[in-house]
């Protein structure tokens, strides 16, 4: 290498090539040129795994607004998008509806722990409601917890109980859902407003908004979030057809999903779907605006007790005791 | 003006890919683990978050650890900065350059570090005020966005304007640095007090929801930047024809003792607070010391973890503060390796993932990173080597004198 004539010689075996003098600068582009073919070979090699990428975002999907800026039209065009990807995707005809929130209506749940007998018939009706793969019992919106009769610590409680031989002596059962608070801490961290609580006190997520960042799994004190690590996977029989667009659509790969009140069915004025499985009467479920209403005749009338009261959120799930 | 600074680039870009054999292998080497991370990232893209150890439990791991651990080592730049340009200090004035260099390779891995653990990198622009829909001010990840982009823009601007006013010969004009210079120091410490923030503001993990996060992260990001500078630094002055001054080194030095001490002693706070009035929100710091017996098993893969990090901690304590020992050069570099390991476990293992355990359900579940995990990280630390070192080859050239303007 020839010394270029502004370098000092005694820095020539660490100093680089400059650019200054036109031999060395030549051999520089010709340099930068190989180096760039060996990045773009590299480069070829590094993304050769997303050739079998099946499940990308179409540009439409892509461009999405958030929901809240979706016009009728475009939430139209949205939902029949949603409904022919499900036809593409798993072979499933469904309807893909956007019920909205009831005028006068706040929803409550209410759980009898006296008569819950851990039978998790809500939690396999959950799953099949809610497009939960049966094969993947973590991802469940409602876990079940079996208790020491004398203790109310969690950390006691034991979520892989058999089922075949309940109600055990000595045990009871916590179910533990989504309790719809009125101050959720996820819906405060989540950066992108993907997750939101509608009038009728439903905490909601946008699925196609929601950027996967888990935040709102670290915040909730209730441990009611999912997030889906990889495509869920179903036969075309196994889906439920008859889907919301914030509640029970299968959810895409990489966003956090959990309980809804089920809101497909309820705006509807049906029960959800584990009220209306439980051979325990145990699950009531209500419009707590409503004076004669049972929520709110269990809330003057039963024990209640607040899971983790202490956090101060506030939830729209309430469990209680007979007297 | 502009033709003379488009000619600076273009020599620049020549000058990127002209040096000795040594850099070109260690260029080459950098590129191949980054490119196997990348191509475990493609494979991560195609299948999804699952093929990492992280669980709808542990929900966030090494990424968010790694993340954790490089705003603190970007927001370290700042310990260089004040002496330098508040007290004048002549020593250290030109190696604050590097510092805000190692400061922005540092804010690029951050935010490759986030762009890999979100499970939707297609709506990162969701995230974009205007475009998409920032929960400002209420989110504290939003808030992390904003000042993370923001710190990096003001060091680029540093960076970039002095190292181009020196490549011409000029004097910089004091009114085009020095009011980012003060934005930045402030800058520093509130990129990471709003990472702590993160994680102190959330009221279902006890274990983070305690006021010393955000002063324990400072105490640490200062032992950890300027240790690693200080070993930055020799490399420099040994491949290179770029002096550094002896006393440069020495202020390091003070800085790293003085915050690593500090760190320590937060640390025995904490722990004075978890064990002797142990509640229900002691679980984790229980779990992460000593492990914890859940429904007739134990569970306990971190307390070797946390436990390596406290010696390491203090052994690099004692190095320092005996004055014989901390004089030798080879004595402070073990120190410093030591010390940075150590920090870098204690953010990781030891402060991200004990949140998780036990879950707010209290289950207890462990974490274990996977291979494809654990070469993503390698390969985002080899790219921000890559970064940092193409700068240094640009920059010290253009300190030295000997790249400049024709």
């Amino acid at each position: 290498m020839s010394t270029p004539p502004n370098i000092d010689p005694e820095h020539e075996k660490n100093g680089p090539a400059l650019p200054e003098d036109a031999p060395s600068g030549r051999r520089g582009f010709l340099k930068s040129a190989m180096g760039t073919m060996a990045g773009l070979a590299v480069t070829a090699g590094v993304l050769e795994p997303l050739r079998s990428l099946k499940d990308a975002p179409s540009l439409e999907e892509f461009l999405q607004q958030h929901y809240t800026k979706l016009t009728p039209d475009l939430m139209d065009q949205v939902l029949r998008r949603v409904e022919a990807l499900m036809g593409e995707e798993y072979g499933a005809k469904v309807r893909v509806n956007d019920p909205k929130p009831l005028e006068g209506v706040e929803f409550a749940y209410a759980l009898n722990l006296t008569r819950c007998n851990g039978s998790r018939r809500c939690v396999y009706a959950c799953m099949k409601e809610n497009n939960i793969p049966l094969d993947q019992p973590e991802m469940a919106y409602i876990r079940v917890l079996e208790m020491n009769i004398d203790s109310l610590d969690l950390e006691e409680g034991n979520v892989q109980y058999e089922a075949s031989a309940v109600p055990r002596e000595g045990k009871y059962y916590l179910p533990i859902q989504c309790h719809q608070c009125r101050k959720p801490p996820c819906t405060k961290v989540c950066p992108v407003e993907a997750t939101w609580t509608e009038p009728d006190g439903i905490t909601v997520i946008d699925y196609n908004w929601c950027i996967g960042c888990r935040y709102c799994m670290a915040a909730c004190p209730y441990e009611a979030r999912r997030f889906n690590w990889t495509k869920p996977s179903f036969a075309a029989d196994e889906i439920n057809p008859d889907m919301g667009y914030l509640s029970n659509r299968v959810r895409p790969r990489g966003v956090v999903e959990k309980c809804h009140f089920c809101l497909h069915r309820t705006r509807l004025g049906k029960n959800p779907a584990c009220a209306e499985v439980c051979p325990t009467g145990s699950r009531i479920f209500g419009n707590i605006l409503d004076p004669e209403g049972k929520i709110q005749f269990i809330l003057k009338n039963k024990r209640v007790y607040i899971l983790k009261a202490e956090a101060k959120t506030i939830p729209r799930f309430y469990y209680f005791f007979d007297n | 003006m502009i033709r003379s600074y488009l000619v600076f680039l273009g020599r620049a870009y020549v000058l990127s890919f002209s040096g000795s054999r040594l850099f070109y292998a260690w260029m080459a080497a950098l590129t191949v683990v980054a490119a196997i991370g990348a191509h475990e990232f493609c494979r991560q893209l195609v299948q999804g978050l699952e093929i990492t150890g992280m669980t709808d439990q542990i929900s966030w791991g090494v990424y968010i650890a790694n993340f954790t651990f490089l705003v603190g080592l970007a927001a370290a730049a700042v310990m260089l900065v004040i002496p330098a340009y508040i007290y004048r200090n002549k020593e250290i004035h030109d190696v604050v350059l590097f510092g805000e260099l190692l400061a922005i390779a540092a804010i690029i891995m951050c935010l490759l570090f986030v762009m890999v653990d979100i499970g939707r990198p297609d709506r990162f622009w969701h995230m974009f005020p205007g475009l998409g829909k920032l929960n400002f001010p209420s989110s504290m990840l939003a808030w992390d966005v904003v000042v993370l982009f923001g710190y990096l823009l003001v060091n680029l601007h540093i960076c970039g304007y002095l190292l181009y006013m020196k490549y011409l010969g000029r004097t910089p004009t004091l009114l085009f640095y020095m009011p980012f210079v003060l934005i930045s120091i402030a800058w520093a410490i509130s990129i990471h007090t709003v990472t702590a923030f993160l994680f102190v503001g959330l009221v279902g993990r006890p274990f983070w929801n305690t006021a010393i996060v955000a002063p324990r992260f400072l105490g640490s990001a200062f032992t950890a930047g300027p240790g690693i500078l200080i070993i930055a630094f020799q490399i420099i002055q040994h491949f290179s024809d770029y002096k550094i001054s002896e006393k440069a080194i020495y202020i390091l030095r003070n800085i790293v003792t003085a915050s690593l001490l500090i760190n320590l002693f937060l640390l025995a706070c904490e722990t004075f607070k978890e064990f002797y009035a142990a509640s229900a929100h002691s679980s984790s710091a229980r779990y992460l010391f000593f492990g914890l017996e859940h429904q007739g098993h134990h569970f306990g893969s971190l307390s070797p973890w946390i436990w390596t990090a406290i010696s390491m901690e203090l052994v690099a304590a004692v190095i320092l503060i005996v004055p014989p020992i901390a004089r030798r050069m080879a004595f402070l570099n073990i120190a410093c390796v030591l010390a940075n390991i150590g920090i870098w476990i204690e953010k990781g293992m030891g402060m991200v993932v004990p949140g998780f355990v036990p879950t707010p359900q209290g289950t207890v579940v462990e974490y274990f990173p996977t291979w494809s995990e654990t070469l993503i990280c390698f390969g985002i630390w080899a790219f921000g080597l890559l970064i940092f070192s193409w700068m240094l080859h640009l920059a010290i050239p253009i300190m030295s004198r000997r790249f400049k303007a024709a």
